[in-house]
C-alpha cells in the first residue's frame, strides 16, 4: 500500500465502502443473471473496484467521466445509488435512464456520468469533447475517461487523444488493463508498450497499480488538480485484473486464461482485501466495523433488488418518448 | 432582401447565432483562416477567435465524438465535415453516440449539435467526393436531416438546426454555393418538418429535394409548355418529414415524381414514394416514379458522370408517360 496519502480516516473508509459497494452490486447483478430475473447479459466489474473508486474519490460532483460497457463500477463511484442501478438493469421505468439504456448505458449526469458506452473506445471523444466544454466555458471541470485495454485498438481513441495534447484539455485517459480484451489477452492484441501511446502525443503518463486504491487515489489527485490547473491532458495505465469472464454468461474462460492466474489475483491482489487488512493493521478500522459495513452494504443491496425486482416496467407508450428533445 | 449566394447566407447564418450564444463554436479540417475549400466560413475565426472557430486534425470521427461530448456538457457545435463522402467515416460518432444519446439516457442527456456537410455530384471529383448520402442519417432516429434547396433556405434552416437541441445534419449541394437567392435583411428562421409549396400545380406533384429543387422547377416550366401544370414541393427537411403537405398534393394532382441525389434504391425516393402509395393509394392516376442517382459509384468522366444525376429532360420525360397513362412498363 502507498501510505503518503494524507490519513484521512474518513477519507478511507469512504473509498473502502465504495469499493464494497461495487462488489456487492456485482454480486447481486450476477445472481440475478444466474437466476433468469435480469433481461440480457451484463459485464462484472469485480477485481478492478480500486481503479473507479480511486479516481473518482479525486472527482467533485461536476466533474464529468465517461465509463464503459463494464460499467456498474464507475457507476457506484461517481454516486450513484443502488436502487436506480438495479432498476436500470432489470429495464424499469425508475432506473436512471427509464429503463432505455440497461447495464451498458446507465448514465447519471446530475453526478457527472455521461455514461456507459457499448462501443469499445466509443467515448473517448465523448470525454474529449466534455474537456472542450471545460476549456471553452472556463467551468473548471476535469474529465475522466475510464476505457480497458481492448479498446487501445480503437483508432477514435488516438485522434481525441492528440486533439486533447494539442489543444491542452482537462481530460484524463484512464486506461484499466484487466489483461484480457473480451476473450483475447492484451499482448496478442496490443503491439509495442502500452505507455508509449501516451509519451507518443507527447502526454505524460503514469502507471499504477490499479489493486491499489490509495496509490490510485494519490496520483488521482494530483493530476486532478494539475488538470484544473491547465496542466492537462495525462494518461494513466492502471494495471488490474477482471475476476469474472467478459460478462456473465462467459464462465469456462480455461482457453484464455488459467484457473491458477485468477486464484492468485484474487487470494493476494484483491483490491478491498488488502486495503481492509491495511485499515486494520494501520488502527483506522477494527476488523468488526469493516464487517458491519459489509452487512449494512449487503442489505441495502438486498433491500434495492427486492425493490428493483417489484417496480414497474415503463409504460407502453414511453417506446416513442426521447427519440428527440421536445420543447415544452 | 438581398440577392446573396448560398455561401454567404450560410456564413451569416453561422456568425448571427454565434453573436447571439456564445456556447455555438464552429469545429472541422480548414474552418478557421481557410475558411473551408469552399470558402463558406470566411471571416468567422477573425471575428470569434480560436476558442470558437477550431481548426482540428484531419480526424473526422475524432473531432465529430468531442462533439458530441461538448453537445453533452453546454456548447453547441457546429461540426464541419468538409465532404458529404466522409459520412461514412463518423457514423459511429454520429448514429451510436449522438442519435441514441437522449433516448438511452431517458431524456436525461441531450446533444444539441449540427453537422454542416455536402452532397451532389457532377463537380468531376470522382466517387469519393460526389455522393449525395443524406439518406443513411435520415434512416436513424435520432437525427434530423435539412437539405436547403436555395440561399434562402441554407440560412433558415441552419439557424434552426443550431438552436434545435438534437442532432441535425445539414447537406448542402456542393455546386450551389454560388448560386444566389433573395435573402431577408432581417432575422428568420425556417421550422423543420414544413414542406415549401414553390409552385401550385393540378396534374402532377413534383417531390425535389436540394439541387433536384431547380430540376424540378425548370421541368414545371416546360411540362407547362406541354399543357401539363405540376405543383413542386420541397421538404426542406426528410427527418422529420412534412407527409401532409406532399399527401395533400398527390391527392389533388393523383399523379407524382419523386427526385433526389441519392442512389435511388432504398433511398428517399422510395421512401416518400412508398409513403405515398400507402396513403394516397386510391387517389393515384398513375404509379408514383422515383428519380434518384443511378445505383452506380460516381464516375469522374464527365461523359459518364453527367448520366448519372436526374435532368429535367428525364422529369418531363416521365411525367408526360404519366400523364398519357404509359407508365406500366417503365424498366
Amino acid at each position: 500500500m502507498a501510505k503518503t496519502a494524507q490519513k484521512n480516516s474518513d477519507a478511507y473508509l469512504q473509498m473502502y465502502l465504495r469499493m464494497v459497494k461495487i462488489r456487492v452490486f456485482e454480486d447481486n447483478a450476477n445472481e440475478l443473471y444466474l437466476a433468469a430475473k435480469m433481461p440480457g447479459l451484463t459485464h462484472m466489474y469485480s477485481g478492478q473496484e480500486a481503479v473507479a473508486v480511486g479516481i473518482c474519490e479525486a472527482l467533485e460532483t461536476s466533474d464529468k467521466i465517461t465509463s464503459t460497457h463494464r460499467g456498474h463500477g464507475h457507476c457506484v463511484a461517481k454516486g450513484a445509488n443502488f436502487k436506480q442501478m438495479f432498476c436500470e438493469l432489470l429495464g424499469k421505468d425508475e432506473g436512471y435512464c427509464h429503463g432505455k439504456g440497461g447495464s451498458m448505458h446507465i448514465a447519471d449526469q446530475a453526478n457527472g456520468n455521461l455514461g456507459a458506452n457499448a462501443i469499445v473506445g466509443g467515448s473517448a471523444g465523448i470525454a474529449t469533447g466534455a474537456a472542450l466544454t471545460a476549456k471553452v466555458l472556463g467551468t473548471g471541470d476535469v474529465a475522466v475517461c475510464f476505457f480497458g485495454d481492448g479498446a487501445l485498438g480503437q483508432g477514435l481513441l488516438y485522434e481525441c487523444m492528440n486533439m486533447a495534447a494539442l489543444w491542452d484539455l482537462p481530460v484524463i485517459y484512464a486506461c484499466e488493463n484487466n489483461l484480457y480484451g473480451e476473450y483475447t489477452h492484451v499482448s496478442e492484441m496490443a503491439a509495442g508498450a502500452l505507455m508509449d501511446r501516451a509519451s507518443a502525443f507527447g502526454i505524460e503518463g503514469h502507471e499504477v497499480d490499479g489493486q491499489d486504491v490509495l496509490a490510485v487515489n494519490e496520483l488521482s489527485h494530483q493530476l486532478v488538480a494539475r488538470s484544473r490547473n491547465g496542466e492537462g491532458p495525462f494518461f494513466i495505465l492502471l494495471n488490474t485484473y477482471r475476476y469474472h469472464g467478459h460478462h456473465v454468461g462467459d464462465i469456462n474462460r480455461a482457453y484464455y486464461r488459467s484457473k491458477e492466474e485468477e486464484t492468485l489475483w484474487k487470494e493476494t491482489r484483491d483490491p478491498i482485501t488488502n486495503f481492509g487488512n491495511w485499515l486494520v493493521e494501520e488502527k483506522l478500522a477494527s476488523f468488526d466495523e469493516l464487517q458491519a459495513l459489509q452487512t449494512d452494504v449487503k442489505a441495502e443491496a438486498k433491500a434495492a433488488v427486492d425493490y428493483a425486482l417489484n417496480a414497474a416496467y415503463p409504460a407502453a407508450e414511453d417506446v416513442i418518448k426521447h427519440v428527440f428533445f421536445e420543447t415544452a | 432582401m438581398r440577392n446573396i449566394t448560398l455561401s454567404k447566407a450560410v456564413n451569416e447564418a453561422l456568425a448571427e447565432e454565434m453573436r447571439r450564444d456564445s456556447t455555438v463554436i464552429l469545429m472541422g479540417e480548414d474552418v478557421a483562416e481557410a475558411g473551408t475549400p469552399f470558402k463558406v466560413t470566411s471571416g468567422l475565426v477573425e471575428e470569434f477567435g480560436t476558442n470558437r472557430v477550431i481548426d482540428t486534425p484531419i480526424s473526422e470521427p475524432g473531432f465529430t465524438g468531442l462533439a458530441v461530448g461538448a453537445a453533452m456538457t453546454g456548447l453547441r457545435p457546429v461540426v464541419d465535415i468538409m465532404f458529404g463522402d466522409f459520412l461514412f467515416l463518423i457514423m459511429d460518432q454520429l448514429c451510436n453516440q449522438a442519435a441514441k444519446t437522449h433516448y438511452m439516457s431517458g431524456g436525461k442527456l441531450t446533444v444539441p449539435m449540427v453537422v454542416r456537410t455536402n452532397m451532389g455530384a457532377t463537380r468531376r471529383s470522382a466517387a469519393q467526393h460526389s455522393q449525395s448520402l443524406h439518406v443513411l442519417a435520415a434512416h436513424i432516429p435520432g437525427i434530423k436531416v435539412a437539405m436547403p434547396s436555395s440561399a434562402y433556405e441554407a440560412k433558415g434552416l441552419m439557424k434552426t438546426a443550431i438552436r434545435d437541441n438534437n442532432p441535425v445534419i445539414i447537406f448542402e449541394d456542393k455546386l450551389m454555393y454560388q448560386d444566389k437567392a433573395l435573402v431577408p435583411e432581417e432575422e428568420y428562421l425556417i421550422p423543420f418538418g414544413a414542406a415549401h409549396i414553390l409552385r401550385e400545380g393540378t396534374d402532377i406533384t413534383l417531390v425535389a429535394t436540394s439541387s433536384m429543387v431547380q430540376v424540378a422547377q425548370t421541368a414545371a416550366d416546360r411540362l407547362d409548355e406541354h399543357g401539363v401544370s405540376a405543383e413542386v414541393i420541397d421538404p426542406r427537411t426528410i427527418a422529420p418529414l412534412d407527409e401532409g403537405t406532399i399527401l395533400a398534393s398527390v391527392k389533388k394532382t393523383s399523379r407524382a415524381i419523386v427526385i433526389d441525389e441519392g442512389h435511388q434504391s432504398y433511398g428517399v425516393t422510395a421512401e416518400i414514394a412508398a409513403r405515398i402509395a400507402e396513403k394516397a393509394f386510391y387517389h393515384l392516376d398513375a404509379p408514383v416514379q422515383r428519380l434518384g442517382a443511378m445505383d452506380v459509384p460516381i464516375p469522374f468522366s464527365p461523359a459518364l458522370e453527367d448520366l448519372t444525376v436526374p435532368t429535367p429532360e428525364d422529369v418531363v420525360a416521365r411525367a408526360l408517360m404519366a400523364m398519357r397513362g404509359e407508365l406500366f412498363h417503365v424498366s
